[in-house]
């Protein structure tokens, strides 16, 4: 499998807080890798110097291959890499519609109108394209920001928590969403504390805690695993 | 683009009124009440593009207007350039502070480009105060003509002038309000990290927002020492050009390219009658008044209550 | 500039340094720790300035004293303005911010046009014992309202310090800057917190704009000038630091204290701005910053 995504040794540090200590990882081509650990182990950290939000302190990200440490966020969307966010971000006083044609006016696509209609119709929220997207119930705000996301068509799909706040059938729905996007050929990294989700998604489970990667494989051998347990429970 | 056939036969026709109305109406004073008023539609515009669609705030207005009121001081008296380039000078001094404030402080959180403005608009009139060339603290009387071929007086073809630079800085913000930059810029007001992620260049996008609306700010600055043929200080970095910028487009919505229209028609207009009939610090009074209620009770301002 | 003259700018900047401090510590609370983007400060200590005038006409009220009284309405004032603030913009949502500054900017402005119909553009005053004479050392004069003003700044800026260290709800002020959910975790309500807060820094001003009236006659556009001067020495301060705040506010008035006694004196109104200009681009988290 070739990786899409390689990332080594990457340290951050906030003040005298090690949020990331020599973490390293790699994410195969039209990969399904979820990623868990408790609150506050650096998992979002490592997605936001993945996508360029923040620069690590040491360490290094490279993306199809390509050295993409010193690229700016918005460099890096463009080259394929996209994500959602943990808490919704819409573009809250555009219309639905607008919100995609954000992405692919800056994609430089030919007919951006129309293949943000084409977006919408295939993630179910056509009908809502001149809501403005500030109006939009917490489910269809999840839609909203995955088809923000792969508008762009990327490689890569970096979801955060895009099951946070929803119902057991809204969750199903998201879930669908991404293997349908995972079939296109995007690679997809989930993170996730719904764990029926991250079983029933991820071919492999990375698990994090304070900073450092505690588990790899399988999802069956990384939930058995008696770190990650005792990480999860405490005990 | 039938729409904007219309856009342009609607400029067209604002353009004609004013040469005709320069040509034969009588009242002065009307000119001048003119004169203020469509600056005001060229500033609250300009100012839009940045803190309506961008979502940065710009207390500096008056900084604005100075440079580019100063900027043709001095190449005046220096070079006696003709009007279109003390004009074209204004613009570019407008637009290289526009730029140089934004990459000095739009990497930072609105709050604090903003107290920049604030903060350059305190520097730039210490400087004025001690350029004796452009007059410092006493303010510099102007050579310039007072009859004009066409329109009887300098002052008039001034006021036509105006209405042009009105209405191609509306339409400058009309373009901006459906492109793609138009919409970078939406995008940046409502999120920052989202409209990075979406592969929007941020920075880039606000500094260049900074700049074409620092330019059009500079632009309109450039024919006021003309106009007044005197110029100080306290002229050129009027606080009320700072308030009044940013209440107009609060005042009549600040999501559409009419917005700032409307409200800096309205505001402008009610502010010459008020100044007049009542006292300027009532008219200053009211529009600080105004800009807090709007903010507070109509974010959307009158296209809100329209229903746009 | 020989020595002598120096050491006199030098003295002469502490003292205004440290009532500067006094006048940055409720921008300090209010915006570096609270988050609220208060650029109606400096135009709040003006009222408190022109309250201690009115307080003197009325009753004959010594300046600091008056402070003192008007921090209670002041108090409840700041309550006040945060819960309107709070809910009309922090809980709204998209662009907050920037319909946040406009209207403290609004609020400034309308207020400063309120003291011109009221008052007048002429300079005011205030008399007291301390105003007007000097306490001579040897080769030095030192102004008693220059020592009392930083005397009392210094009051204010230990009677903070131990505000925010020693007591439940100031150091609540401090956390709920870091973070607003580990803090309702904790059981206490950030917006009750920052109501609180906000009033402290409030009742703060009331006092420092006392001081404002007893270093010099006041005008109504004097607001204007001081947000520069308070916005430099708190993000030069590093947002909400105590010390830092009291450092930064030292450092400009040596600055500007210096400047004034040069043959540049002219320039001395744009220094502040600089200042703030200079730390914005080049250090935003501030000299004393976390």
């Amino acid at each position: 499998m070739t990786a899409v995504l390689e990332v080594t040794g990457v340290v951050k540090r906030f003040g005298g807080f090690t949020a990331l200590s020599e973490v390293s990882i790699s994410v195969g081509a039209g990969e399904r890798l979820g990623i868990i650990g408790p609150n506050g182990s650096g998992k979002t950290t490592l997605m936001n110097v993945i996508a360029g939000r923040i620069r690590p302190d040491a360490g290094g990200v490279r993306f199809e291959g390509r050295d993409i440490g010193a690229l700016p966020a918005w460099r890096r969307a463009r080259i394929g890499i996209a994500r959602s966010f943990q808490i919704p971000l819409p573009f809250g006083s555009m219309s639905v519609l607008d919100n995609l044609r954000v992405p692919l006016e800056q994609g430089g696509e030919a007919d951006p109108p129309g293949r943000a209609a084409a977006l919408l119709e295939d993630f179910g929220l056509f009908p809502r394209a001149a809501a403005r997207a500030g109006d939009l119930s917490q489910v269809e705000l999840r839609k909203l920001e995955l088809a923000r996301a792969v508008a762009g068509n990327p490689r890569l799909l970096i979801s955060d928590e895009a099951m946070a706040g929803l119902s057991g059938s809204e969750i199903d729905e998201v879930l669908e969403l991404l293997l349908r996007l995972n079939a296109r050929g995007i690679a997809v990294v989930m993170i996730e504390h719904m764990m029926r989700a991250i079983m029933r998604f991820s071919g492999r489970v990375v698990c994090i805690e304070a900073g450092r990667i505690i588990a790899e494989g399988p999802p069956d051998a990384v939930v058995a695993d008696p770190g990650v347990r005792r990480a999860y429970l405490g005990a | 683009m039938r729409s904007w056939v219309r856009f342009a036969a609607g400029g067209l026709v604002v353009l004609l009124l004013a040469a005709l109305a320069a040509r034969w109406l009588a009242n002065d004073y009307l000119f001048f009440a003119a004169f203020v008023v469509l600056q005001f539609v060229v500033l609250a515009t300009a100012w839009n593009i940045l803190g309506g669609y961008g979502g940065y705030v710009n207390f500096g207005t008056g900084a604005f207007v100075a440079t580019g009121a100063y900027a043709a001081v001095a190449l005046q008296k220096l070079a006696d350039l003709p009007l279109p380039l003390l004009v074209l000078a204004g613009t570019a001094a407008g637009a290289v502070l526009g730029s140089a404030l934004g990459l000095l402080t739009l990497r930072l959180r609105g709050i604090y480009f903003a107290i920049a403005t604030l903060a350059i608009t305190i520097i730039l009139e210490t400087v004025v105060l001690n350029w004796d060339y452009v007059g410092g603290a006493r303010g510099i009387t102007l050579d310039r003509p007072h009859e004009d071929p066409f329109f009887g007086t300098y002052n008039r073809m001034l006021v036509v002038l105006m209405a042009g630079m009105a209405v191609v800085a509306v339409g400058i913000a009309r373009w901006v309000g459906v492109s793609a930059f138009g919409r970078a810029l939406s995008a940046i007001r409502d999120s920052e990290d989202a409209a990075e992620a979406c592969g929007v260049p941020t920075l880039r996008r606000k500094v260049q927002a900074a700049t074409l609306s620092g330019a059009m700010m500079g632009a309109a600055g450039a024919p006021l020492p003309l106009y007044l043929s005197f110029v100080d200080h306290t002229a050129a970095f009027g606080l009320n050009y700072a308030v009044s910028a940013m209440a107009m487009p609060m005042i009549g919505g600040t999501g559409h390219w009419i917005g700032p229209v409307i409200g800096a028609v309205l505001l402008g207009t009610a502010q010459q009658a008020v100044t007049v009939t009542i006292s300027s610090e009532v008219n200053v009074l009211i529009t600080g008044l105004l800009l807090i209620g709007f903010v507070v009770a109509a974010p959307r301002g009158i296209l809100g209550w329209l229903g746009r | 500039m020989d020595l002598e003259l120096l050491i006199d700018a030098l003295v002469a900047g502490l003292l205004l340094g440290g009532f500067y401090g006094a006048l940055s510590l409720g921008l300090a609370i209010a915006f570096g720790l609270l988050d609220v983007p208060h650029i109606a400060h400096p135009a709040f200590a003006l009222l408190g300035a022109y309250g201690a005038v009115l307080m003197q006409g009325w009753f004959g009220l010594d300046p600091v004293l008056s402070g003192l009284i008007l921090a209670l309405p002041f108090y409840a004032l700041g309550v006040a303005v945060y819960s309107f603030y709070h809910t009309t913009f922090e809980r709204r949502g998209t662009d907050a911010g920037l319909r946040g500054l406009a209207f403290f900017f609004g609020v400034a402005f309308v207020a400063e046009v309120i003291l011109i119909l009221l008052f007048g553009i002429d300079q005011r005053g205030v008399r007291a014992p301390y105003i007007g004479r000097a306490l001579v050392l040897g080769e030095f004069r030192l102004p008693w309202r220059m020592l009392v003003a930083s005397g009392v700044a210094l009051a204010i800026a230990g009677a903070m310090a131990l505000w925010l260290s020693r007591t439940y709800v100031g150091r609540a002020v401090q956390a709920v800057a870091q973070d607003a959910t580990a803090l309702s975790l904790l059981g206490a309500d950030p917006v009750r917190v920052k109501r609180i807060g906000f009033g402290i820094a409030t009742a703060s001003v009331a006092l420092s704009g006392a001081l404002l009236v007893v270093v010099g006659p006041v005008e109504p556009g004097l607001a204007r000038i001081y947000i520069g001067k308070v916005f430099a020495i708190v993000v030069l301060a590093g947002l909400g630091s105590v010390g830092g705040t009291v450092l930064a506010a030292l450092l400009l008035g040596v600055i500007e204290s210096v400047m004034l006694s040069s043959p540049v004196a002219s320039w001395t109104p744009a220094v502040a701005f600089g200042l703030l200009l200079a730390v914005l681009g080049l250090r935003p988290q501030g000299l004393f910053g976390r």
